[in-house]
C-alpha cells in the first residue's frame, strides 16, 4: 500500500481512505537517558483505521501521547492536517480536533453517563460563562443542541438504559463504552483509542469492534488505536505500524505484517546463536 | 364464526384506521422513547404513514395475498408497517427477533414471504445468511439503516425510502381498491406458535378473529381510546397482537414503545400506562426488588411500610373489590395511599394501572394479593394462540388467584370427560397454514377447540379453574383425579420450597420431593443461627423439615377443601439432597420437570415413600459443570403429613 500523501484509495470493504492527515517524521522521544520512541516515520490517512502494535515496553503509548501532542518529541517533526506542530498548552491540545480514550478508564466516576459524554462537548461550547451560569439564551440553545448530539451518541452506542447511572457503578466494559462515548462528543476528526479492548470479554471485544467500526463508518472519523489482541488488529484494521524496543519494525496491511519476519521473532522469539 | 359483525361494518384494520383517523385524529396512536425524548404519531400522522408505505410496497410490488415477515422489537413503525400490510392485500407475519437464522429459515420458507421489513443490521444479517434457502424470499426492507450502508442494494430497501417512493406514487386508486377488498372473513395476521413440541405451526386468524376478540374483551374491562399500553412483549406473541394491534384499533388507544428492551422499567415508569400485561414472574421479579430495597432502607421506613401493608393486606382487596370496609379501615388505608401505596405504585410505573393482566403461568396468591391490595387492579386471563388470546378473564369484582375467570363474551366452553377444556369462539383460529391434518386433530367441525389443559368450572362462580396439562392428569387407584402440578404449583408459591415432583398416578395417595430453595432457605437459617456447611446438611436440617411440614400440611388443608382434587393431597414428603438439576436431566432446559427421568432415578426414594419407612439410604450420581460425573450418597428423612377428611360438601370458598 504506497501511496503518495493526496493520493485516495478505495479499501476490499468499500470504504474510502484519503490523503495523509498526520505524519510522523523521524520522531525520537526521550526520558532522561532513555529512549522511548527511536526515529519512528509513519503517516496516518483520512478515514482509515490504522493500528499501532508492539510488545509491552515497545512504546506505543507514548507514540499516542505524541500525536494528541502531550508530549513533544525532542527529534522529528509531526504534522497535522498539512501544518507541523509546535509544542502546545493542555486546551490547545484539546482543541485540535483529536479525541481519546484511555488505557486505564480516565472517567469521572461520580457523574452519570450523559454527564460524563457531556463533557466531551465541552470544547464545542462558545456561549461565555456567565450566560451558562444564568442559562440565558444562546447558553441554553447551546446546550439543547449538545445534548441532541449526546442522545445520538448515547443511541448509537445503545447506552441509553445507563444515560442517568453514575459510571462508578457501571462494570468496566460499559465504562469503556461511555469513555468511546465522551471522546465522540468532540466530533473529532482523529481519534485515538488506548487498549480499547484490553481486560474485556469475547462478547465485550466483538460489541466494541463493531463498535470501532460503526464509528469510522457512519462518521468517517479516522482511527488510530493500541491493541494487543492481535485478531481483533488484524480484523479490523487498515494499516498496522510495528514496534518493538521503541523502534518499528513493520508497516503496512494486516497481511503484510502478519507475514512479516522482524515482527514475528519480535512476537515470537527468536532463536540466539 | 357466527358471530354478529359489528353493527358500523368496521370489520378491517384499514376501516378501523380510517375510523380512527376521523375520530381521534389528533389523539395520539403510538409513542416511542428515541434519544431520550417520547416521540410521538397522531392517528392522522399515522393513517398517513401506514397509506404511503402501503403505496411504496405496491410500486414495489407486493400483490394481494403475499405473506410479508415483519421482524423486530416493539416499534411504532414496525406496528405501522404491519397495517401498510394489511392495507395492501397482503398478510402480516410477525417473527420472534431473538430467532436464530435457522428458526426463521423454516418459518420464512414455510409462510413463503416474498417480503421481509426488518428493523436493523442483526435482523438483516439472519435473513441474508438464510436467504440461498428462500427462492421466494425477493426484497428486504429494514428501518435502522446503521452499519447497512455498504451492503449491496440491489435486494435491500431502507424503509424510510419505501415510504417516499409510495407518496410519490400514484397508486392511490389501486391501494383503495385492495383495502376495499377486504372483508371480516379475510385473513388479518398469520402468527407461529413458538412450537414446545417439533415444528413451529402457523395459526391463521381473520380479522373477525381478531376484531370481534378485540372488541368483546375491550367492553370486559371499558376500555377507550383515552387508555394507553406499553408494548414490550415479543411482536410475534398472539397477546401482543390482540392488545397493541386489536384492542388498540378497535378502542383507538395509544400504544408506547420502550427506547430499548434494558430500558422498560424505566419507560413504563415515565409513560405510566393504564392497561398493563405482564407474566406472573415480571411481578414476582418486581416484588423481590421491592423487598430488597425495604430491607436497605432506614427503620422508621421499614416499619411504616410494615405496618400499612398490613393495613392493605387485610382490607385492600375489599376496597378494591367495592366491598364494605370499615370507616377506620378505610381512612388507615387511605393514609397508607398517601405515605406508602401511592409512591411504591409510582416507583413500578403502577400509578395509572386501571387494569393489568397476568397469564401463562399460575401466579402464587401472596404475590397476587400484594399488587392487588396496595391498589393495583391486577386480574387473570386465560388464552391461547388459537383463540385470539382470550378465552375467560376475570371481570372487576370477581378476581381471584386461583382461576382465571369467566368466559369472555362470545365464548363458549365445554370440559369433556376427561377433564380437559374445550371452546368454541368468534376468535378461533381459521387454520395451520399448510397443515390440514394438525387443524383436523385440535378444531372440530363444530368449531370446537381442544386447548390440552385440564380444568373445571366452578358452579357457583362459574368462573373457569386450569389444573394441569391434560396429559399430566390422570387417576389414582381409588379412581379420584389426580392432577400434580395442581400440587406443585401450591407447594412452590411457597419461597423456601424451590421445586416439587408429586407422585402418585395409580397408587393410594400422594407423596412428593421438595428442593429446597438455597437463597431463602439460607437466608432463614442465617437469621435464626442454623449453622450448615452444605446444600445437603442444610436441607436435612430437622429445623427445615419442620418448616416443610408445616408447607405441606398447609397445602393439604387447602387441597382438601378443594372438592375433585381433594385425594392430591400429599401424605409423605422428602427433602431431597440435591437440587433437581437440567445438567442431570431431572429438568428440562426451560427448567420443567421431567417426571419420567425423576422416577427412574430415584426409584428406590419412591419405594421408600410408599412402604413406610422412616429414612432411606441413596447413592446419587450428578454432573458437575466441568462435565465429570460423581456421587453423593445421603439417608434421608422421610415424614408423614397430615391430611385433612376429604370434605366435598365444602368444595370451593
Amino acid at each position: 500500500m504506497s501511496l503518495d500523501s493526496s493520493q485516495t484509495m478505495t479499501t476490499p470493504d468499500g470504504r474510502t481512505i484519503g490523503g495523509v492527515v498526520m505524519e510522523m517524521k523521524h520522531i525520537t522521544l526521550r526520558f532522561g537517558g532513555v529512549v522511548a520512541i527511536k526515529d519512528i516515520s509513519f503517516d496516518i490517512r483520512e478515514g482509515e483505521i490504522r493500528a499501532i502494535i508492539g510488545p509491552n515496553g515497545a512504546g506505543k503509548s507514548s507514540m499516542l501521547n505524541v500525536i494528541n501532542g502531550f508530549y513533544h518529541p525532542q527529534e522529528g517533526e509531526v504534522w497535522f492536517e498539512g501544518k507541523r506542530r509546535k509544542p502546545m498548552k493542555p486546551h490547545e491540545i484539546a482543541h485540535q480536533g483529536i479525541a481519546r480514550t484511555f488505557q486505564n478508564i480516565a472517567l469521572f466516576k461520580g457523574m452519570t453517563t450523559l454527564d460524563n459524554i457531556m463533557t466531551g462537548r465541552f470544547t464545542r461550547m462558545k456561549a461565555p460563562w456567565w450566560q451558562q451560569a444564568i442559562w440565558a439564551g444562546p447558553a441554553e440553545r447551546e446546550e439543547v443542541a449538545n445534548r441532541e448530539v449526546v442522545e445520538k451518541i448515547i443511541d448509537f452506542l445503545e447506552i441509553q438504559a445507563i444515560r442517568k447511572t453514575p459510571v462508578g457503578r457501571l462494570p468496566y466494559g460499559l465504562q469503556k463504552r461511555v469513555e468511546l462515548g465522551r471522546a465522540l462528543g468532540a466530533e473529532p476528526r482523529l481519534l485515538l483509542l488506548d487498549e480499547p479492548m484490553a481486560g474485556m470479554n469475547v462478547e465485550e471485544k466483538e460489541d466494541m469492534s463493531r463498535f470501532i467500526l460503526d464509528v469510522n463508518d457512519e462518521f468517517g472519523t479516522t482511527i488510530a488505536l493500541i491493541e494487543h489482541d492481535m485478531g481483533v488488529v488484524m480484523d479490523i484494521s487498515d494499516r498496522v505500524v510495528v514496534m518493538d524496543y521503541g523502534a518499528k519494525i513493520g508497516d503496512g496491511t494486516p497481511d503484510e505484517v502478519r507475514n512479516n519476519p522482524a515482527v514475528i521473532d519480535a512476537y515470537l522469539g527468536v532463536a540466539h546463536d | 364464526m357466527t358471530a354478529d359483525r359489528p353493527a358500523t361494518g368496521l370489520d378491517t384494520f384499514p376501516k378501523l384506521l380510517a375510523r380512527n383517523v376521523d375520530s381521534f385524529g389528533t389523539g395520539h396512536a403510538y409513542r416511542e422513547k428515541e434519544f431520550g425524548i417520547w416521540q410521538s404519531w397522531t392517528w392522522a400522522e399515522a393513517g398517513e404513514q401506514v397509506a404511503a408505505l402501503a403505496k411504496g410496497l405496491i410500486a414495489l410490488g407486493l400483490d394481494e395475498g403475499d405473506y410479508v415477515a415483519v421482524i423486530g422489537r416493539n416499534r411504532p413503525h414496525l406496528y405501522m408497517a404491519m397495517t401498510s400490510i394489511q392495507c395492501a392485500g397482503a398478510i402480516p407475519v410477525p417473527l420472534y427477533q431473538d430467532a436464530v437464522a435457522e428458526e426463521m429459515a423454516y418459518v420464512l420458507d414455510h409462510c413463503g414471504a416474498r417480503y421481509v421489513i426488518a428493523e436493523d443490521q442483526e435482523q438483516v444479517d439472519k435473513v441474508m445468511d438464510i436467504k440461498d434457502r428462500l427462492p421466494g424470499l425477493e426484497q428486504i426492507l429494514y428501518l435502522d439503516p446503521r452499519g447497512l450502508r455498504k451492503y449491496d442494494h440491489t435486494h435491500l430497501h431502507k424503509l424510510e425510502e419505501v415510504v417516499a417512493a409510495g407518496r410519490a406514487s400514484d397508486n392511490e386508486g389501486d391501494l383503495k381498491r385492495r383495502s376495499d377488498a377486504l372483508s371480516g372473513a379475510s385473513t388479518c395476521v398469520m402468527l407461529y406458535t413458538s412450537g414446545t413440541t417439533g415444528r413451529p405451526k402457523g395459526v391463521v386468524l381473520s380479522n373477525d378473529n381478531i376484531i370481534l376478540t378485540a372488541k368483546a374483551s375491550a367492553e370486559v374491562d371499558h376500555l377507550t381510546h383515552t387508555d394507553s399500553v406499553l408494548a414490550y412483549l415479543p411482536m410475534a406473541w398472539v397477546g401482543d397482537f390482540i392488545f397493541s394491534m386489536g384492542q388498540a384499533y378497535w378502542t383507538g388507544f395509544c400504544v408506547a414503545c420502550p427506547e430499548s428492551e434494558a430500558t422498560m422499567q424505566h419507560d413504563l415508569r415515565e409513560i405510566g400506562p393504564t392497561y398493563f400485561f405482564a407474566p406472573p414472574r415480571f411481578f414476582e421479579g418486581l416484588l423481590t426488588n421491592v423487598t430488597i430495597r425495604m430491607e436497605d432502607a432506614a427503620k422508621i421506613k421499614q416499619r411504616m411500610y410494615r405496618y400499612f401493608m398490613g393495613v392493605a393486606g387485610r382490607v385492600g382487596p375489599d376496597i378494591l373489590d367495592g366491598k364494605p370496609v370499615g370507616f377506620m379501615d378505610r381512612m388507615l388505608y387511605r393514609l397508607g395511599d398517601l405515605l406508602v401505596y401511592g409512591p411504591l405504585k409510582n416507583t413500578l410505573g403502577l400509578s395509572r394501572v386501571r387494569v393489568g393482566y397476568t397469564a401463562g403461568e399460575a401466579i402464587g396468591p401472596e404475590l397476587f394479593d400484594f399488587y392487588r391490595s396496595i391498589g393495583i387492579n391486577l386480574k387473570q386471563l386465560y388464552g391461547q394462540t388459537e383463540a385470539s388470546v382470550f378465552i375467560t378473564q376475570q371481570a372487576d369484582g370477581q378476581v381471584r388467584a386461583d382461576t382465571v375467570g369467566t368466559p369472555t363474551p362470545g365464548v363458549e366452553i365445554r370440559i369433556d370427560e376427561n377433564g380437559e377444556v374445550f371452546y368454541r369462539s368468534p376468535g378461533v383460529f381459521q387454520e395451520y397454514y399448510k397443515n390440514a391434518e394438525s387443524t383436523a386433530s385440535t378444531k372440530d367441525a363444530e368449531g370446537w377447540v381442544a386447548t390440552g389443559d385440564a380444568g373445571f368450572i366452578e358452579p357457583d362462580t362459574g368462573q373457569l379453574r386450569i389444573i394441569d396439562r391434560a396429559k399430566d392428569v390422570g387417576k389414582m387407584s381409588d379412581g379420584s383425579m389426580y392432577a400434580p402440578k395442581y400440587v406443585e404449583n401450591k407447594l412452590k408459591f411457597y419461597p423456601n420450597i424451590l421445586e416439587a415432583v408429586v407422585f402418585g398416578a395409580g397408587r393410594d395417595r400422594c407423596c412428593a420431593f421438595l428442593n429446597i430453595d438455597l437463597a431463602a432457605v439460607g437466608n432463614w437459617a442465617e437469621r435464626n443461627n442454623i449453622a450448615y456447611a452444605s446444600y445437603q446438611e442444610l436441607a436435612a436440617h430437622p429445623r427445615v423439615y419442620a418448616m416443610f411440614q408445616e408447607h405441606v400440611e398447609a397445602v393439604n388443608e387447602s387441597i382438601a377443601h378443594d372438592g375433585m382434587l381433594s385425594g392430591c393431597q400429599v401424605h409423605r414428603f422428602v427433602i431431597l439432597h440435591k437440587q433437581l438439576d437440567a445438567d442431570d436431566g431431572e429438568l428440562t432446559r426451560t427448567q420443567k420437570v421431567r417426571r419420567r427421568i425423576i422416577e427412574e432415578k430415584f426409584s428406590d426414594i419412591i419405594d421408600a415413600l410408599y412402604d413406610g419407612s422412616d429414612s432411606v439410604y441413596t447413592e446419587t450420581e450428578v454432573t458437575y459443570e466441568d462435565g465429570r460425573k460423581g456421587k453423593i450418597k445421603a439417608t434421608l428423612e422421610i415424614r408423614d403429613a397430615k391430611v385433612w377428611p376429604r370434605n366435598p360438601a365444602v368444595a370451593a370458598e
